[in-house]
């Protein structure tokens, strides 16, 4: 088996779809399961035949009952629930939890407006990325932000780090970890109009990266109107006791038209976005110019920099980087991740991060890291697959169309 | 046969440390011989057809590319002589019989999903002209592939 790696694990056992006496299987094979964490929602997965895999540390829903084909088509037709509990909610507060960080990440976080969020890049003194992250200002002394389940204790340690050093100077700083909240992401057109059900807030007054906290369902939540697969949608931020009845509201909400869906349906839609996965498509030596993230560098930090690797990146900005991301179309097999990709003269210029068969286009998607000047739409390639080449070209992302829901 | 995709995934699996739980509706049919990386052999004299089990398919989800070999060329039993590609997944094909490659399945060029829709049938993939008959005595009939199916899943 050639490129293994979580998404074809979980492809290659996850039609074994559930049956029989499966806590006599469980217990008797995999005692060490316990080891994984789980979310409030595991039971609810597993009642609606969910296959489960471990997943930064988690065990996680990667496919229910339908093909991650037809998941990934019914999130763009219908919609999607997606259980992503173990990402890693996190408040800021205090007077000056936004000059704190801004030391840390590269938005312009003081100019956002209270109730709107952005995504944005914690750096490090290299100018690399430690995780993204969609950072959202609830008011001035009141930042909340999502992170990456499998960067949680790295990030957790840099920020405490860094706010210790702040402190110690006096800073009005502190966090905290909401653990006590699970976190839900409605996709796909049937987000709002299912959703509206639930709250007597007007949803058509709240817009992409807007940030609520509002009752829905009857629990406090914390919305933002955003997620991770280009379509229109919403991540609920909801305390953790109400999270399963809120499951079962959108579900009945929605008349079985938005399902449950999986990682792996989730993965495809990321792809088909154009949407970085930390950890494939951008790492601790990718700086976010390189992936493409220049538009999250706020104006003014641009001209003031004052963040971790500003230096670097602001150079970066000046000169022009020499590697850059891009996404690929390619005939024959799907391109996969570490697939080389040529000029069309034969030499090396890069190589695929995430690859995959997409779902909704019918095609064989792509993205990756190549020199710059060959990262123009149009640019031909070839692309190695178990030593041949295939054709491919320069496509310019998303390769779906992105449904934001935008002011007119 | 490190490079079974079964034995890759259960492999993974057991190391995961995954539950992974039987599903027990795959077809077997009664006439083929089958290896233990999950292709099927259908012998009939000299000449012989390859394809991937029910439960192979099953387990891959929706395939989206098969890689054929060329007409002409050589086969090992044991080794790999194309490749299956799911959304997510790359598998190997693993030949359960070893000769020359007569014909390949060109449909599968256009029509990948027949190796799901009919694995044993419509979704053949090489045809071989088989240099050793006497390979196929080291395949499983079909009870005990379908017990072979069982153990494997009950494994993990």
């Amino acid at each position: 088996m050639r490129g293994g790696g979580l998404w074809q694990l979980g492809q290659s056992i996850s039609r074994r779809l559930a049956q029989a006496d499966k806590k006599a299987v469980a217990r008797r094979c995999f005692a060490s399961e316990a080891d994984l964490k789980k979310t409030v929602l595991y039971d609810f997965h597993v009642a609606h035949g969910a296959k489960m895999v471990p997943f930064a540390g988690w065990s996680m829903p990667i496919q229910y009952k339908d093909s991650i084909m037809d998941s990934t088509v019914n999130c763009r037709e219908n919609g999607s629930l997606f259980d992503v509990s173990h990402m890693c909610g996190l408040s800021l507060k205090g007077k000056d939890c936004i000059p704190f960080l801004e030391k840390l990440v590269i938005a312009d976080v003081a100019t956002l407006a209270p109730g709107t969020g952005t995504l944005s890049v914690f750096t490090n003194e290299k100018g690399g990325a430690i995780d993204d992250s969609v950072i959202t200002k609830v008011k001035d002394d009141h930042i909340y932000l999502v992170v990456n389940a499998g960067c949680r204790d790295k990030d957790l340690a840099h920020i405490e780090e860094h706010m210790k050093a702040f402190k110690a100077k006096g800073g009005d700083v502190s966090w905290h970890i909401h653990d006590e909240r699970s976190l839900l992401a409605l996709q796909g057109p049937l987000a709002a109009p299912a959703l509206q059900h639930l709250t007597k807030e007007d949803l058509s007054k709240i817009y992409f990266s807007d940030f609520r906290i509002i009752d829905i369902n009857g629990a406090s939540c914390f919305l933002t109107r955003t997620g991770y697969t280009g379509e229109d949608g919403f991540e609920i931020s909801v305390p953790s006791e109400h999270a399963v009845d809120l499951a079962k509201a959108i579900l009945e909400k929605s008349e079985g038209k938005v399902r449950l869906t999986g990682l792996g349906a989730r993965d495809s839609l990321r792809l088909e976005a154009g949407l970085c996965l930390y950890g494939n498509d951008m790492e601790q030596h990718i700086t976010p110019v390189e992936a493409g993230l220049t538009w999250a560098i706020g104006k003014r930090r641009r001209a003031e920099g004052g963040f971790l690797g500003a230096e670097k990146i602001l150079k970066q900005l000046e000169e022009g980087p020499k590697i850059r991301r891009a996404g690929f179309i390619s005939s024959g097999p799907p391109a996969r991740s570490h697939s080389e990709i040529q000029n069309d003269k034969g030499a090396n210029i890069g190589e695929v991060t995430s690859g995959g068969f997409s779902p909704c286009l019918k095609k064989n998607i792509a993205m990756g890291y190549v020199k710059s000047g060959s990262h123009k739409a149009g640019t031909k390639v070839k692309i190695l697959v178990r030593g041949k080449a295939y054709d491919g070209v320069v496509t310019k992302m998303p390769f779906v169309p992105t449904k934001y829901y935008k002011p007119s | 046969m490190a490079s079974s995709r079964l034995f890759w995934a259960s492999r993974a699996a057991s190391y995961l440390k995954i539950s992974v739980f039987h599903r027990g509706f795959s077809t077997v049919l009664k006439d083929l011989k089958y290896a233990d990386t999950h292709e099927w052999v259908k012998i009939d004299g000299a000449s012989a057809i390859v394809g991937i089990t029910d439960h192979a398919q099953d387990h891959l989800g929706d395939v989206v590319y098969v890689e054929l070999p060329e007409v002409g060329a050589a086969v090992t039993q044991g080794s790999s002589f194309g490749a299956v590609e799911s959304v997510k997944a790359t598998s190997d094909i693993i030949s359960p019989i070893s000769g020359k490659v007569v014909g390949v399945n060109e449909e599968l060029n256009n029509s990948p999903g027949l190796v799901n829709s009919s694995p044993y049938e419509d979704g053949w993939i090489i045809k071989v002209e088989v240099s050793d008959a006497n390979e196929a005595k080291t395949l499983m009939g079909a009870d005990d592939y379908s017990k072979f199916c069982e153990e494997e899943d009950a494994k993990h």
